[in-house]
């Protein structure tokens, strides 16, 4: 029922912009906006204003977390993870605050983690529901999957074992990635669960972890030895998911990487 | 986590020590509080404490006479930098609890229920709060470029 007759309120236009606005408003909203010049020529003055303001200080979500800053710093207590909850909420982050805002149709460019987060999320889409052909290189082949991958990508490509974890290796794939060549691993569980691993070269040398979600893929990222790692899982709480990231992580870090 | 409060600090508190001490007060406050493991809306929590903190200190800054940096020394990585400063100078301002609404909302993309709990006040303050900071926002981005057509 749309009717740009009813007067609509600035609280109304605010929470147009701000996606608080009842679905059944809407429509009336950009009514009214396109009978009024002037209010949505406010409206469009607060979407570039919020434009400025991510063009300003997203940069600093994107810089390597400063050392005093670091958990395990804080909590000093080495790299044990007895503040499992702790660290893992603090370490989960929301990246989805990004990808909402992209979501937007925001004019702002993404930064380079929202980019390639995405682009781990598509991966794990796609391949993600293919019974036949998840993977080019069965994960049988570990060994060859490994060196080729590593050939490839040039970085050292490991398909951490996450037995332990109730995961076994599906196989892996190449993708071509926003800034070179990106490896694909896909690991299954016993019921069917399915997860994935994205890595594409990084320009942060190294990052905390940052949760991000979108519909029903979640994912967890960080970048380790200028390696960007993306894990992602479809319908599996945060807690499976930071469990299996970390034990990627774990592994990742002893063998050098 | 981190990488979002300090992106949120740094755009309320404008200097980027004073910013990554705010941060930093505030996980050492998380990680010593047990409320963290009883669950709950962690990220809201994080951001109610950091804002807290910024209020106290600048609580007690008012009693001293104040510093203003003379540039701004953080330039921006990406963007323009000039609309940088713009918007960083338009912050400057407004008020406390303003800023701190104007960013929850556009930049952190918090919702009006979360920041109202995040401020402990009803959500009509909060929408009242959000229009006044956009409407000064406004002025203060156009008053400046007015001034700059002016020098030309």
């Amino acid at each position: 029922m749309t009717d740009p007759n009813i007067p609509v309120t600035e609280d109304e236009l605010h929470a147009y912009v701000d996606n608080e606005l009842p679905a059944e408003r809407r429509g009336d909203v950009e009514a009214w906006l396109a009978a009024h010049p002037d209010d949505a020529a406010r409206v469009q003055s607060w979407r570039a204003m919020a434009e400025a303001l991510h063009a300003r200080y997203d940069s600093v979500a994107d810089e390597a977390v400063p050392k005093r800053l670091e958990i395990e710093r804080l909590v000093r207590q080495p790299r044990t993870w007895v503040y499992g909850a702790i660290a893992a909420t603090l370490a989960a982050f929301i990246v989805g605050g990004g990808i909402g805002w992209m979501a937007r149709g925001a004019a702002a460019a993404p930064s380079a983690f929202q980019t390639l987060t995405l682009d781990a999320l598509e991966a794990h889409r796609l391949y993600v529901v293919e019974v036949r052909h998840p993977v080019e290189v069965p994960g049988s082949e570990r060994a060859h999957l490994q060196q080729w991958l590593t050939k490839r990508c040039g970085w050292a490509v490991r398909a951490p074992e996450l037995a332990a974890a109730g995961l076994k290796l599906v196989g892996g794939r190449l993708l071509p990635g926003a800034v070179g060549p990106a490896s694909f691993l896909m690991y299954e569980s016993a019921s069917g669960e399915r997860f994935t691993i994205y890595t594409v070269k990084s320009a942060a040398e190294a990052t905390q972890m940052r949760y991000a979600a979108q519909d029903k893929e979640s994912s967890l990222f960080w970048a380790d030895d200028g390696v960007a790692y993306v894990v992602v899982s479809s319908g599996v709480d945060r807690g499976r998911l930071t469990q299996i990231a970390q034990a990627v992580y774990d592994q990742m870090e002893k063998s050098g990487g | 986590m981190i990488p979002a409060l300090r992106r949120y600090a740094r755009a309320l508190a404008r200097d980027a020590d004073i910013a990554d001490d705010l941060v930093q007060d505030t996980l050492v406050r998380a990680l010593r509080s047990e409320r963290l493991f009883l669950g709950g809306d962690v990220r809201s929590w994080l951001y109610t404490i950091l804002t807290n903190l910024n209020k106290n200190r600048r609580r007690s800054l008012a009693r001293r006479p104040q510093f203003m940096p003379l540039l701004d020394n953080n330039p921006d990585a990406s963007g323009t930098e000039a609309e940088g400063r713009d918007i960083a100078r338009a912050l400057a301002t407004l008020v406390e609890e303003q800023r701190s609404v104007l960013l929850l909302v556009m930049l952190e993309g918090l919702s009006y229920r979360e920041v109202a709990n995040i401020q402990g006040v009803p959500i009509g303050t909060v929408m009242s709060r959000l229009a006044r900071a956009r409407a000064h926002v406004k002025a203060s981005l156009e008053g400046e470029r007015a001034t700059l057509r002016r020098v030309k």
